[in-house]
């Protein structure tokens, strides 16, 4: 099985992607992970570049999952596990000693599968993390971020005026949006998303994938989906993996139309096995 | 696994609606020749006749691609599958039309008396005969290299109507009693050259089918 051992090349297109105006936001070079003494992870190293969507498929188990918690160092609360190699974001190891992971995790929200709402308000909501990290200054400030966030999660029009209310009084697709609000009011850099949609119908999944649609203009999104084409619709660039490796990253177009690596084509025609 | 294989037996099914097809247009263009060469209007005819057959294969073909395409989704290989023969379908079926209108040149053409120039007219036909059943049997094999050879192959088609263009257009003014004959015959000529490019157009869709290439207007 072809195994990466360089850093994948990732073809852009000119329109979407331009290397001359992309830097690369997030950079991982020969991550092996461990859960004891099980490797989930062979030797992965892959560049994200800022400000696009970058979408994860593969089949269940084969470390998508594992490798997104990987690059906000969610893995650290599971007990016996292990990372080698190295993830840097804006240049920095976030493994090296001395990281501060509250910090990292403010750099590098992340939005689950299941919207896990506080059973407080909505405005209580969005406001926890500007709240525990005193990221406001006044009141005032508060309010703004969080109507921003609101806004930012086109949710704003539909809440405006329940703030009060509480938020798991809302919709299950309005829950999943407010949590991207939760993770978008703390200002992160880079959104990493364990598949946003999978629990929502047709309708609050393409809220979602619109919204992911314009939030990558100010920020670096991940995202890993089941639905290849979740992964077709929303994302720039797409990244294979199986069985814990990466096998193939390369443009969304390329890939589901043309891809390099037969065992991505196996898998993109459902041939797989 | 079930439902690759139910996309598998649809994807089969669609290659052999679009053979079908191709084999419908090849033998339209047979049958539309012999009854020109022969002067065998019935022949002709039978071609106008079957063009219904022909025509309904492409519907059937063109729904049996948006139901795969919207039920299905396929990706990659199948995709570029899907779409070749979406695009390919046509093509044939235009091939088959050609033949018609041969067919019809041939009614008219056989109540008038023979002109020696139907021998050249031979020549492109079954060079592209021979081109359309190669073109189907590269796409048969995904076999861009063939298809590409194929291509090359065109070449020839255009000289042979170059040729005859200007015999007819000699034949015209040397001897102006025959010129609505000769115009039908150039109009004939014309059709095979159509069809040579058709082929083209065939093949391209296979170089794009097998190696994900679009080689159409490279050239």
């Amino acid at each position: 099985m072809p195994v990466q051992t360089a850093p994948p090349k990732i073809e852009v297109r000119p329109s979407e992607v331009s290397p001359a105006t992309k830097q690369v936001k997030v950079s991982v070079r020969d991550l092996d992970f461990f859960y004891g003494r099980v490797q989930a992870l062979h030797n992965i190293s892959i560049d994200i570049p800022e400000r696009i969507v970058m979408a994860f498929i593969g089949p269940s188990g084969c470390g998508k999952s594992t490798f997104l918690r990987t690059l906000n160092r969610m893995n650290d609360v599971i007990p016996a596990t292990r990372v080698g190699g190295e993830v840097q974001i804006d240049g920095h190891d976030i493994y090296s000693p001395g990281t501060d992971v509250v910090e990292l995790r403010r750099k590098v929200g992340m939005v689950f599968q299941k919207s896990n709402p506080f059973p407080k308000s909505i405005f209580d909501n969005v406001a926890y993390g500007l709240r525990i990290n005193k990221l406001t200054d006044s009141n005032s400030e508060l309010t703004g971020r969080v109507e921003q966030a609101l806004k930012d999660a086109a949710l704003w029009e539909e809440v405006k005026d329940r703030l009060k209310q509480s938020a798991l009084s809302l919709s299950g697709g309005q829950q999943q949006r407010l949590c991207i609000a939760r993770a978008l009011a703390i200002r992160p850099e880079v959104l990493l998303m364990d598949e946003p949609a999978s629990a929502l119908d047709p309708i609050a999944t393409s809220k979602i994938e619109e919204l992911i649609f314009d939030l990558k203009a100010q920020y670096t999104i991940v995202i890993v989906t089941h639905n290849m084409q979740q992964a077709a619709r929303v994302s720039d660039t797409t990244a294979f993996f199986l069985l814990g490796k990466l096998i193939e990253v390369n443009t969304t177009e390329k890939m589901f139309t043309a891809p390099n690596e037969k065992l991505t084509e196996d898998y993109i025609t459902g041939r797989f096995g | 696994m079930d439902i690759h294989r139910h996309l598998d037996d649809e994807l089969s099914s669609l290659r052999d609606r679009v053979l079908l097809l191709g084999g419908e247009a090849e033998q339209a263009l047979e049958r539309a020749m012999y009854s020109l060469s022969e002067r065998d209007s019935d022949v002709a005819k039978e071609v106008l006749d079957h063009d219904d057959r022909v025509d309904s294969l492409e519907v059937e073909i063109d729904r049996q691609c948006i139901d795969i395409i919207a039920l299905r989704q396929p990706a990659a290989r199948d995709l570029r599958f899907v779409i070749s023969v979406a695009k390919m379908a046509p093509v044939l079926e235009r091939i088959a039309d050609h033949a018609c209108n041969i067919a019809r040149a041939a009614i008219d053409l056989n109540n008038e008396p023979e002109l020696n120039s139907v021998l050249d007219l031979n020549r492109m036909a079954e060079h592209a005969l021979k081109m359309l059943r190669a073109s189907l049997d590269a796409f048969t094999s995904s076999d861009a290299a063939m298809a590409r050879e194929i291509i090359k192959s065109d070449t020839e088609i255009n000289d042979l109507y170059n040729h005859t263009f200007h015999r007819l257009i000699e034949l015209m003014v040397s001897e102006p009693a025959t010129a609505t004959r000769d115009a039908r015959l150039l109009f004939v000529a014309k059709h095979l050259e159509r069809i040579g490019d058709y082929v083209t157009d065939i093949c391209e869709l296979t170089v794009y089918m097998a190696e994900a290439q679009f080689i159409k207007h490279t050239n």
